[in-house]
C-alpha cells in the first residue's frame, strides 16, 4: 500500500539537544487523504509537520513525497516546499502586503508567473476562500479568521499537491473558528490531501479520513474517527479523545452512542 | 539689505555642496549599512564579525578623525578630490551607524515571517529580499530620520579639508564683515530649514509606510 502513498514518513527521530521529541514516527498519507493529528501539547506534532517542509531538519527517518526522497542530500528544498502548503497557528500573513499581495507574492516570485496572470489566479484563490471583498485590506485590517483564510488561499496558490496545517484555529477566537473549517471542509471535499493538527473533534470526525493519535514522540494508535471514538485498542486514546471532545465540541457528548 | 541679499546668495553657493555631501554620504550609508546589517544577522560567523568590529572600530572614533584619515591617507594613493573625501568620510561613518539601525529592524521583524516566506518555497534569499527588508526598512524610517539629520549637519565638517560648503561660507563672510552673528546666524537658518524639511519628508514617509501589526 504504502507503494501508492503520496506522503511517506519513516522512522523520523527529532531531538532537541538532549530532549527527544519525535522516537520514531512511521506514517502514510495517501493522496486526498484527510489526517487529523492529534495529541497533548509537546509531543512533537507540530516538530513533525516542520520536518515534512523541511523547516526543521529530522536527525533521522526518511521522508518521501511523492517519488522524491525529501531527507536525501542536495535536494533543491526550495523546490518541494513550493508542493507542499503549510498554513500556521499564528497565520504569519507577510504584514507589509495586502490579502491579494499575499496570496500573489509567491506565484510572482518563486514560480515567476507574470503580474496579470498571479492577480488573476490571486483573486480566484482568495474567492475560494471568500475573501475577495477583502483584496486590498492588509493583515492588521482583517479579523484573526480572515487572516487565517488568506493564509490559506496563499499556501493554495502554489497549487501545492498536500497541504500541511499546524493548528489552525488554535489561535482564533471562538467565533470564527468555524468560517477556517469550512475552508478546511471545501478543501477536503474539492480532493485535497490534508494532514492537520488539531483539537478540533468536530472536524476530525465528521471531514477526516483518519485520526491518528501522538504522544511522547511516538504515534499511539490511527485509524477511521468511528475506530479511534468508540472502538480504540487503548484505553489511553479514548480517554484523551473524549477529553477533548469535551473541551472543544460542545455537541459531541450527546451524539456519542 | 543688500548685504543680507548677497549673504544669502553667497551661502546657498554652498548649498549644492552641503546637500551632494550629504546625499552620497547618506546613500552611500544606506548601501552599505544594510549590507552590513545583513550580514551581522544572517552571515557567517567571520563575516558577521567583520562587521560588528567595522561598526566597533568606527563609531569610536570622532567623525572628524575619519575624513583626515579618509583625506590625507587614502587619497594619496587613489586620486579623490577634497569633496568625495569628504563626503565617503561621511558615508563610511554612517554606513556604522545605519548598519546598527538597520540590524535592529531587522531583528524586530517577527520570525514567523521568515518561517512562512521559506515555506512558499522562497530562497532564503527572495525572503530577505521580498519579506524582511520591506519591513525592516519601514520599521527603520523613525531612527534613520534621526541619522539623516546627523549626517546632514555633520557634512559641515568637510570644511576642515577645504571644501566651500556653507559654514566655510559664513566664516569667509564672518572674516569679512567682521559681522559673526549674522553670518552664521543666516548659516544657521538655513541649517534649520533644511533638518526640518528633511524630517519632515521622513515623517510623511514613516505614516504613509506604517506597518501595523
Amino acid at each position: 500500500m504504502s507503494d501508492q502513498a503520496l506522503l511517506r514518513i519513516e522512522d523520523l527521530h527529532k531531538a532537541y539537544h538532549t530532549h527527544e521529541i519525535l522516537k520514531g514516527i512511521s506514517l502514510d498519507v495517501q493522496e486526498k487523504e484527510v489526517v487529523v493529528i492529534i495529541g497533548p501539547s509537546g509531543t512533537g506534532k507540530s516538530t513533525m509537520l516542520r520536518c515534512i517542509n523541511l523547516l526543521t531538519r529530522p536527525d533521522q527517518g526518511h521522508i518521501w513525497l511523492e517519488e522524491i526522497e525529501i531527507t536525501a542530500p542536495h535536494v533543491n528544498i526550495d523546490k518541494i516546499r513550493q508542493r507542499i502548503g503549510m498554513v500556521f497557528q499564528d497565520f504569519n500573513l507577510f504584514n507589509h502586503l495586502t490579502a491579494l499581495q499575499n496570496v500573489t507574492i509567491g506565484m510572482a516570485k518563486v514560480l515567476k508567473m507574470s503580474a496579470k496572470e498571479a492577480h488573476e489566479k490571486g483573486m480566484w484563490e482568495l474567492e475560494r476562500v471568500g475573501l475577495v471583498d477583502r483584496a486590498d485590506h492588509y493583515p492588521a485590517q482583517l479579523s484573526g479568521g480572515q487572516k487565517q483564510r488568506v493564509a490559506i488561499a496563499r499556501a493554495l496558490g502554489m497549487n501545492p499537491h498536500v497541504m500541511l496545517f499546524d493548528e489552525p484555529t488554535s489561535a482564533l477566537d471562538p467565533e470564527l473558528i468555524g468560517e477556517v473549517l469550512t475552508v478546511m471542509q471545501k478543501l477536503a471535499e474539492e480532493g485535497m490531501t490534508m494532514l492537520v493538527v488539531s483539537h478540533e473533534m468536530g472536524f476530525a470526525r465528521e471531514v477526516s479520513d483518519r485520526i491518528v493519535f501522538m504522544e511522547n514522540g511516538v504515534i499511539v494508535e490511527q485509524g477511521p474517527p468511528k475506530q479511534l471514538f468508540y472502538q480504540p485498542k487503548f484505553e489511553r486514546t479514548r480517554e484523551f479523545l473524549w477529553k477533548i471532545s469535551e473541551l472543544y465540541g460542545k455537541d459531541e457528548e450527546e451524539s456519542s452512542e | 539689505m543688500q548685504d543680507l541679499a548677497f549673504l544669502f546668495s553667497y551661502l546657498l553657493q554652498g548649498l549644492g555642496v552641503t546637500i551632494g555631501v550629504t546625499i552620497i554620504a547618506l546613500s552611500f550609508g544606506f548601501v552599505l549599512g544594510i549590507g552590513m546589517a545583513l550580514l551581522r544577522v544572517y552571515g557567517n560567523k567571520l563575516a558577521s564579525t567583520l562587521a560588528a568590529i567595522y561598526s566597533t572600530v568606527i563609531r569610536a572614533l570622532p567623525v572628524v578623525l575619519v575624513i583626515f584619515i579618509l583625506y590625507f591617507g587614502i587619497s594619496r594613493i587613489v586620486d579623490l578630490s577634497p569633496f568625495l573625501s569628504g563626503a565617503f568620510a561621511l558615508g563610511f561613518a554612517s554606513t556604522a551607524y545605519q548598519s546598527e539601525i538597520f540590524r535592529g529592524a531587522i531583528l524586530s521583524v517577527p520570525q514567523g515571517q521568515m518561517i512562512a516566506a521559506r515555506a512558499l518555497g522562497m530562497s532564503r534569499w527572495k525572503s530577505i529580499r521580498y519579506i524582511i527588508l520591506p519591513q525592516a526598512i519601514r520599521i527603520a524610517i523613525p531612527a534613520w530620520s534621526n541619522e539623516a539629520a546627523i549626517v546632514l549637519k555633520d557634512s559641515s565638517l568637510v570644511y576642515v579639508i577645504g571644501v566651500p560648503e556653507m559654514l566655510r561660507r559664513a566664516e569667509y563672510v564672518s572674516a569679512r564683515t567682521l559681522e559673526p552673528f549674522i553670518a552664521f546666524g543666516v548659516a544657521a537658518l538655513i541649517y534649520f530649514i533644511l533638518t526640518f524639511t528633511t524630517n519632515r519628508g521622513l515623517d510623511y514617509l514613516e505614516r504613509r509606510y506604517k506597518l501595523q501589526m
